[in-house]
């Protein structure tokens, strides 16, 4: 199966986002807020991860 | 007096422990449905969505659903993790899928798709659980 590992990172982020902006707010606007900076979160943090190991042999 | 409110309490108590225990165990079984069952509709049916979505999604990406085995405790808390999505993974065993492609590029991503689905399910469950003693 060929399959973007980008694309599933960014999808995994983006459910894990989506339940916990409902668990933690009550307000769609505050869930929303809080969704975004998450998976903004998960994503960037994923990126600079990934860069930062590129110089290490695994 | 005192024995007189007590045993008035009894049945109250036992009442609301047959709720709670109710909420938790359809929270479980059915993602959602404890949120469903007490109003919160949006969040509900955002978690019947979504949850499911996410595990059969680790399905489709030749993830396992571990067996119970003692033997090996990373196994054995993985199995842990897939069986807290409940219905759908009884689905899942049902239809013998989950059986996992170790050689497939997205095992692991299946697997974690899985396991979280599962975790982020129990999740939902213990704030279903605060809903309904009056928390949230």
């Amino acid at each position: 199966m060929t399959t973007s590992h980008v694309l599933l990172m960014a999808l995994f982020a983006l459910f894990v986002s989506l339940v916990f902006a409902m668990l933690l707010r009550d307000e769609p606007r505050e869930q929303l807020k809080t969704g975004g900076m998450m998976f903004a979160g998960f994503v960037v943090a994923a990126y600079v991860l990934g860069w930062l190991m590129f110089p290490f042999p695994l | 007096m005192g024995t007189k409110s007590t045993t008035a309490e009894r049945p109250r108590a036992a009442a609301e422990l047959g709720r709670l225990t109710l909420v938790c165990v359809l929270a479980w079984l059915i993602p959602g449905a404890g949120h469903l069952l007490q109003g919160r509709r949006g969040k509900g049916l955002v978690f019947l969505v979504a949850l499911p979505l996410m595990f059969a999604i680790g399905l489709w990406l030749q993830g396992r659903l571990f067996p119970l085995e003692l033997s090996d405790p990373l196994v054995f808390l993985g199995a842990i993790a897939n069986r807290g999505i409940g219905a759908p993974y009884f689905i899942a065993r049902l239809l013998d899928v989950g059986a996992g492609t170790v050689t497939d590029a997205s095992y692991e991503y299946g697997n974690t798709f899985l396991m979280t689905a599962g975790l982020l399910n129990l999740l939902v469950m213990l704030d279903a659980f605060d809903v309904a003693q009056g928390r949230k």
